[in-house]
């Protein structure tokens, strides 16, 4: 089965934990992901600026080596990265900010990347949503 | 045939940029002309409310592209009946919009391919 995964909670909260562990199975059982989308709060996932305390699970780290290693499409909303202040280098140089925090495998891009997933997957999958 | 998806607002208007950010959705796919339809449920029913006043929040009006969503092609809008009751929602906004019981919800719900809450 092909799924989209959308995401809309921080790095900190228990539903990024569940989406990761369901990105993981599914690969782990077959199944393929068309992509990630990373909307509202669930945009903190991908900034390198997250500091996680030492015993406790570092999800953007987890985010990126799985990203990386599987070769998946992570995208993840500008709008709603710009509005919290996660920026790569091409917008911090746009917006002159002294802040990029995202960079590869992780690209930025708009609501339509979520679109376009829905329409090519067989089920989508949403995580942190109200 | 494109799959159908349905976009369910469950924030409030002026909580934070949740609503706005779930109507973006909704405006998005109206510009792929995709068949989207809005359902305002719980909280979300307050962004109907008519006579809001945004500039005392020092924020922007979401009514004004909550009219527009006809134009953009989005003419599915629906909210729910006992949200709306149990709120006191009075006199609203977006005529366009029909109340839906919790049943005819289900029904909804069951006819888009994908769903979205927010």
């Amino acid at each position: 089965m092909k799924f989209a995964i959308a995401l809309f909670s921080a790095a900190h909260a228990p539903s990024s934990r569940r989406a990761l562990l369901f990105a993981q199975a599914a690969l782990a059982g077959g199944h393929q992901i068309v992509r990630l989308f990373f909307y509202q709060d669930g945009v903190f996932n991908a900034s390198d600026a997250v500091v996680t305390p030492q015993d406790e699970l570092d999800l953007p780290k987890q985010w990126r080596a799985f990203i990386s290693e599987k070769q998946l499409d992570g995208v993840v909303c500008i709008a709603a990265a710009l509005r919290r202040g996660v920026l790569n280098e091409e917008e911090a140089r746009r917006y002159q900010r002294n802040a990029a925090s995202v960079s590869a495998p992780w690209e930025l891009s708009g609501l339509g990347q979520l679109h376009d997933a829905v329409q090519d997957a067989d089920r989508l999958i949403c995580f942190g949503g109200a | 045939m494109p799959k159908s998806v349905l976009i369910i607002s469950r924030q409030s208007p002026w909580s934070g940029p949740g609503a706005r950010e779930a109507l973006d959705i909704v405006l998005a796919g109206g510009a792929f002309d995709l068949p989207i339809g809005l359902l305002f449920l719980d909280d979300g029913v307050l962004q109907l409310a008519a006579g809001q006043n945004a500039k005392a929040l020092q924020q922007k009006d979401l009514s004004a592209n909550l009219q527009a969503l006809p134009m953009f092609g989005v003419e599915e809008l629906f909210y729910c009946a006992e949200s709306a009751n149990a709120r006191g929602l009075g006199k609203r906004s977006l005529d366009e919009a029909e109340p839906l019981s919790a049943e005819h919800i289900t029904a909804l719900i069951d006819r888009y391919d994908q769903v979205i809450t927010l």
